[in-house]
């Protein structure tokens, strides 16, 4: 009995992947592999994700559970809801201050890391030049120096600089520390662009910028995309040098907001705490839903592997 | 012409790249060398904002100290290393777990990979956020529970010191696998379904296409994905400071912790600088053994 349901199971599937073949584009091998994996029963699948998926969203639907449903009630459903929580966070607890702020500096940061590591990564894809090997050391070792353990002498360096309680101070430590993965990313990303596409500019008349701007730059989309919004999210979420360099509370960002909405311990309603994290977690949701899919391209354009 | 072009050419070859590392190469020669010059400098001295008659040279005084009399420079790394390793080592099993199930085809994949990715997002304090209500004893997940008969009531499983290591491990696992997912499941799309199909037609099982094709494809990746999870997750401070500020009774207090309690709520700052450059030493010590044992990009060369 198995061996009728094989025989019918790859007589089905044969035809199939036969016509794929035929009119499968010459780049189309992913179609293919993946009819291959087609095999698998479905529930080999669905069970373990769907189990894992559990682990994954009910930590969200807890916070989005205390941040909808009045103080006190334990029902497990957030119905009747309540937006009093998020008005007392927002209004009351000056988020919507806070919001502003960690929306500024993440711009800034993804502006400022794309840039420079734009700049920096196509030096290294495209150039041969006596520094080179330095530089890539210097990338590399700057992953082993934990920034935490640098914040006193960061902290008297922005004091000189006149920059504590700016928000530059958080900008700039923020580009410095995401620079180094950026542009060994984009460089990456600049090395799977042949070179003779930029060549043949140049014949046409082309500068190297324009070459680069014209030919270069669009191709590179999703791969700047994806090591923006890394910037973003990640100067979004990190608290340790906002913590630090900023004192007023105009100035605070919404992981040092939240930090001391936990800090102040019994006093604070859970749901007010959870309320917070909704407005945290809103924007990185939406900046990630857009990238994920060029997140995955964009990593697998040769980025992770030397 | 041709000639005078390629000899203008050159010279700007020559310039160019230098101009275009510039920003970044000062950028981090002011915000990352210099500090950790500093930081090398003041291991050397003492350095207490409350003590000022002490301050001055120490020599290797506060690296004597460090290796001889302070239990809980040991204790802090010791439970630094159970930390890394539990974590890493949970994270990549089931973040390669997870890249090879949303690797394949099924209805509802795209938003499967979102949801699944979306942790990752979120990290930092507001993980911290999310599992503080799941942990409170008085509303979270345990009171339910105990209502349904499991456990007991008012168990905080933080400040408990036989169950905060896994309560920490379980909320930073939950913002960490995506990381591993995410990277291997973009380099399972780049190995070649040609490899694939020349493999089933000799008749290689699923296993053995596994271990054969898909594993040693993965090995740069891996291999560099889990170093870099390795030294973040040594110097993770955000969720633990925030979720059990290294409590209780220092059960959680990792070195990295314990140099910022030394240095920021000490002001001994000599101290902590001393325990700074031991802390990247080793982990510099430990990225090189590993590379080396791990061959990685050996068969490119």
């Amino acid at each position: 009995m198995t061996a009728t349901h094989a025989t019918t199971a790859t007589a089905t599937e044969r035809p199939s992947r036969h016509r794929l073949e035929d009119t499968a584009p010459p780049g189309g091998r992913k179609r293919r592999r993946r009819s291959l994996d087609a095999g698998n029963p479905r529930w080999q699948i669905y069970v373990p994700l769907g189990l894992y998926l559990l682990f994954t969203l009910i930590p969200f639907y807890w916070m989005l559970l205390f941040a909808l449903r009045p103080t006190g009630s334990t029902s497990l459903v957030p119905w009747p809801a309540t937006t009093k929580h998020f008005s007392k966070v927002w209004n009351d607890l000056g988020f919507a201050i806070f919001f502003k702020n960690s929306l500024l500096i993440g711009v800034a940061t993804l502006f400022m890391t794309t840039v420079i590591a734009l700049l920096g990564g196509y030096a290294l894809a495209r150039f041969n030049f006596r520094a080179k090997q330095l530089f890539m050391l210097a990338l590399l070792c700057s992953q082993f120096i934990p920034g935490a353990l640098m914040l006193v002498p960061l902290f008297q360096i922005f004091a000189n600089l006149r920059l504590i309680d700016s928000l530059w101070s958080v900008i700039i430590a923020e580009t410095v520390f995401q620079l180094p993965l950026s542009i060994i990313l984009i460089s990456g990303f600049i090395k799977n662009v042949p070179v003779s596409l930029e060549e043949s500019a140049w014949v046409d008349g082309c500068g190297r910028f324009r070459a680069f701007c014209a030919v270069v730059l669009p191709l590179l989309r999703p791969g700047l995309i994806a090591v923006g919004s890394f910037a973003f999210v990640h100067s979004w979420n990190h608290f340790l040098f906002s913590l630090m360099f900023l004192s007023t509370q105009e100035k605070y960002t919404i992981p040092v907001g939240l930090s001391y909405t936990i800090g102040s311990g019994e006093s604070v309603d859970l749901g007010t705490l959870a309320a917070g994290g909704v407005v945290a977690a809103v924007p990185v949701v939406i900046v990630f839903a857009f990238i994920q899919k060029w997140l995955v391209t964009g990593f697998s354009a040769g980025a992770v592997k030397g | 012409m041709a000639i005078a072009v390629a000899k203008r050419r050159k010279a700007a070859a020559r310039r160019t790249p230098y101009l275009l590392i510039a920003p970044a190469a000062l950028l981090m020669l002011g915000f990352i060398a210099y500090p950790m010059l500093s930081v090398l400098y003041y291991s050397l001295q003492n350095y207490n904002v409350t003590k000022p008659w002490r301050n001055g040279f120490a020599g290797l005084g506060n690296f004597t100290t460090i290796f001889t009399d302070d239990s809980l420079f040991w204790s802090s790394l010791l439970f630094s290393l159970k930390w890394v390793v539990a974590e890493v080592g949970l994270q990549f099993a089931l973040g390669l777990v997870l890249a090879l199930l949303v690797n394949q085809t099924f209805v509802g994949r795209g938003l499967a990979r979102a949801m699944v990715f979306s942790p990752w997002a979120v990290s930092g304090v507001l993980t911290t956020t999310i599992w503080m209500l799941l942990y409170n004893p008085a509303t979270g997940i345990s009171r339910y529970l105990a209502d349904a008969g499991i456990g007991e009531y008012g168990t905080s499983v933080l400040s408990s010191p036989d169950t905060v290591f896994p309560a920490a491990v379980l909320a930073e696992l939950w913002r960490g696998v995506p990381f591993f997912a995410i990277l291997i499941l973009a380099d399972l799309q780049s190995i070649p379904g040609e490899l694939y199909e020349a493999a089933s037609v000799d008749g290689a099982n699923r296993w053995r296409r596994f271990f054969h094709i898909t594993l040693p494809h993965l090995k740069d990746a891996i291999v560099l994905s889990t170093l870099l999870r390795a030294v973040w997750e040594f110097n993770n401070v955000d969720l633990l400071y925030t979720l059990t500020g290294g409590g209780p009774a220092g059960q959680t207090t990792t070195l990295p912790l314990y140099v910022a309690d030394t240095g920021i709520k000490g002001h001994d700052f000599g101290y902590a600088s001393a325990l700074t450059t031991v802390a990247f030493v080793i982990l510099l010590f430990c990225s090189i053994v590993y590379l080396r044992l791990s061959k990685f990009g050996g068969d490119r060369t």
